[in-house]
């Protein structure tokens, strides 16, 4: 039975020492050591620019400005921080601005001000207590991960993408996106439900359980 | 069965997330346990949200585009390049830009927003309980700095983010609206003087250079 409680580890170790000599270094000017810097993040900073924007090339960019701007403001980091945290802050600031930028993101602007629905019923109950992660060496699965996630509302993906990818904690995601706690915490329980709801279904339909052999390969 | 009586379904489900971020009080955690142990539907749910937590988590969920780390790699290296400021990204793609549009546009570009000008306000307010790490942004042709969202900026598309300690470096000033708050306990007329000490115009001062 479940030992209930464990909650997932979603922590991100503190910056270990080499990170803070590093951090040191390019403080005092050795910008040459910044990428080496921000190499274990950029994937993250992608990805949190891509869940605001949700265009590849506008991501890459806002993420190129974003690491541009890190290291510009360098000196303002204060170690009591996570450095990744700051990263992807700064990122998601970026992000943010490119979009009102954008025209075309007005019309989902005025969506978010319906205010959520905290009462939000899951749909199935699938028995789905076993941890696919091996699944996710296959590309399909990833897929429909992350149709399922790009399938949410905008305030629902955020939030989710900020606290369960990016793994900055609520208060941090309620900083980044200038909304309150309490929107996080709903925003939060309900696009975890609803992306269970989306998965728990796969499940049943067995995408997460088939063998892991390429389509068309044979395993004899 | 009986604690169903304390605590259903219901509650199970709006508060399986807090749960999970073990943001529950403690009793109120040990009713929603033994809920799990005699509900088998909300147990499957706890499992079920508890694996959507973990498969995305996960660093495979992210996918770049192929060659993004190369070409941050040498983007990073090009802002070093950059003549004179070299740790300012601003400078180092704008100063082509700005030289070829000095050279077929004329002196218009010193009110663009490629090149941000030693821009002061009568209506200089003291910055200096501003925190200089504080993430701000700028508008072309304006003279005031302000919190991201800040309903008075001017010119919105055309904004920019910098840290509240570049803006007053740059010359802009507070505004007197959305950063209110840091605002009420200097003087402003000696912090006028603070700020035009500090705003030298050195970002454009290269370019302007090269277009007399």
């Amino acid at each position: 039975m479940a030992e209930a409680n464990v909650v997932v580890n979603n922590s991100v170790q503190a910056g270990t020492s080499h990170e803070l000599e590093l951090i040191d270094r390019v403080q005092r000017g050795e910008n040459q050591l910044f990428y080496e810097l921000v190499r274990p993040y950029e994937r993250r900073v992608f990805a949190a620019a891509m869940a605001i924007l949700r265009n590849e090339s506008d991501a890459e960019d806002v993420a190129q400005e974003a690491m541009l701007k890190a290291l510009r403001a360098i000196r303002q980091f204060r170690a009591d921080a996570r450095f990744s945290t700051w990263l992807i802050q700064i990122t998601v600031n970026e992000a943010l601005m490119r979009r009102r930028k954008d025209r075309n993101h007005v019309i989902e602007a005025i969506d978010d001000r319906r205010d959520e629905e905290s009462d939000y019923a899951p749909r199935d109950f699938a028995d789905w207590r076993e941890i696919p992660s091996e699944a996710l060496e296959r590309k399909e699965v990833r897929q429909r991960l992350a149709q399922a996630l790009a399938s949410l509302d905008r305030k629902y993906r955020e939030v989710f993408v900020l606290r369960d990818m990016e793994q900055l904690n609520i208060q941090e995601t309620a900083d980044a996106l200038g909304i309150s706690i309490a929107s996080v915490k709903t925003r939060l329980l309900r696009a975890r439900l609803m992306l269970r709801d989306l998965l728990a279904a796969g499940w049943e339909q067995g995408w997460f359980s088939r063998l892991p052999f390429e389509k068309g390969t044979k395993p004899w | 069965m009986v604690n169903d009586n304390i605590v259903n379904c219901e509650h199970v489900w709006r508060e399986i997330s807090n749960y999970l971020e073990d943001d529950v009080d403690a009793s109120f955690r040990s009713r929603m346990d033994e809920h799990f142990q005699t509900c088998s539907a909300c147990r499957s749910l706890l499992e079920g949200t508890r694996n959507v937590i973990q498969l995305y988590s996960d660093e495979r969920m992210i996918e770049v585009p192929s060659g993004f780390g190369s070409r941050l790699q040498h983007r990073l290296a090009q802002s070093r390049r950059a003549p004179g400021r070299s740790w300012s990204p601003w400078s180092a793609w704008l100063v082509p830009l700005a030289a070829l549009l000095l050279i077929t546009g004329g002196v218009r570009i010193a009110s663009s927003r490629t090149v941000p000008q030693p821009l002061l306000s009568a209506h200089a307010q003291p910055a200096r309980n501003i925190p200089p790490d504080m993430v701000v942004v700028v508008s072309a042709d304006a003279k005031e700095f302000h919190v991201p969202g800040c309903e008075f900026i001017h010119n919105k598309e055309r904004e920019r983010t910098l840290t509240a300690k570049e803006a007053v470096d740059q010359g802009y000033v507070p505004c007197v609206r959305c950063l209110r708050k840091y605002l009420q306990t200097a003087s402003a007329g000696r912090t006028s003087l603070e700020m035009e000490a500090t705003s030298e115009p050195d970002i454009a001062g290269p370019k302007q250079d090269g277009g007399e």
